[in-house]
């Protein structure tokens, strides 16, 4: 391994003299490919094109701005547990907001998605923005349903009771067991908001990357 | 208290489910699902505030 030491000085000093003179350390590669993801400029633009001044694309920012608040209120609940939501008058509220946000979250998703689907918002090599948006909602049901479980009440006992035979009939229950509370619980706040995390960083740096798409009337798209 | 939350099982009732052959939904779900699509339906028909400003440039020349 080849030790390379540099002080610290211009940025993008490792480039000044070309694919020859570039630094091959890790981070260097690493600095280059995220530099690289998104055009100069365009990762927090101030102007945009004159179609966005549209209100069916503000619906994507707006389940960013939910899906913060859910996350927040459920790291607040996490911090409390299960007998403070339950009993305390604080506890009730930051789990109604918990609930309330997922529920705007859910439904600001559901509108963006039909105005992305129905201008065809996989054009201009925007596949993978489309599909990391479906995966991202399909992972958002799985987490919402997690959540119904980790409720600690009657209503979550009823969904798991009615759940497992489906989940079981697909061979799903030997590792996903959903009259398993505490599984249920590590599930919901730990695997699945983090797939939803990431999934959501990636979807937000691919429209960053290939621009918001134009209605279809616009042109430019292809 | 546990009078407390009988009354309010009871009051609450098991809500109105409307049928359509296979199909079974609550009157909320549906209500819930008209709303939006009311919302979908003006956030493409509204005029959004600062539409008729200087059309900015259109990023063409993207990937």
């Amino acid at each position: 391994m080849t030790a390379e030491f540099r002080a610290p000085g211009v940025p993008g000093e490792a480039d000044a003299g070309g694919e020859a003179g570039r630094s091959r350390s890790w981070t260097a590669a690493l600095r280059r490919r995220l530099g690289a993801l998104v055009p100069p400029g365009q990762l927090l633009p101030d102007r945009q094109p004159v179609y966005v001044a549209s209100w069916i694309y503000v619906f994507g920012v707006l389940t960013l701005a939910a899906l913060v608040v859910v996350l927040l209120s459920g790291g607040w609940l996490a911090v409390g547990g299960a007998a403070w939501w339950h009993v305390s008058s604080l506890g009730r509220f930051v789990n109604s907001l918990h609930l309330w946000s997922v529920e705007l979250f859910f439904a600001f998703m559901v509108i963006h998605l039909w105005g992305k689907f129905w201008m065809a918002a996989w054009r201009g090599n925007r596949a993978l923005t489309w599909i990391t948006g479906v995966v991202a909602f399909v992972l958002s049901i799985a987490t919402a349903f997690t959540g119904y479980l980790s409720q600690s009440n009657f209503d979550a006992q009823w969904i798991s009771t009615q759940a497992k035979d489906g989940l079981n009939s697909i061979g799903f229950g030997a590792w996903f067991n959903v009259l398993n509370p505490g599984q249920m619980l590590l599930w919901h706040v730990v695997l699945l908001p983090l797939a939803v995390g990431l999934l959501t960083v990636v979807h937000v740096v691919l429209v960053r990357r290939h621009g918001v798409v134009p209605p279809l009337d616009a042109g430019g798209g292809e | 208290m546990t009078a407390v939350v009988v009354v309010l099982a009871v009051s609450a009732g098991a809500g109105r489910y409307l049928h359509w052959g296979v199909i079974s939904i609550s009157m909320t779900n549906l209500l819930i699902i008209v709303a939006m699509v009311i919302v979908f339906v003006l956030a493409i028909v509204l005029p959004f505030p600062g539409r008729t400003r200087q059309p900015e440039r259109e990023r063409e020349d993207r990937p």
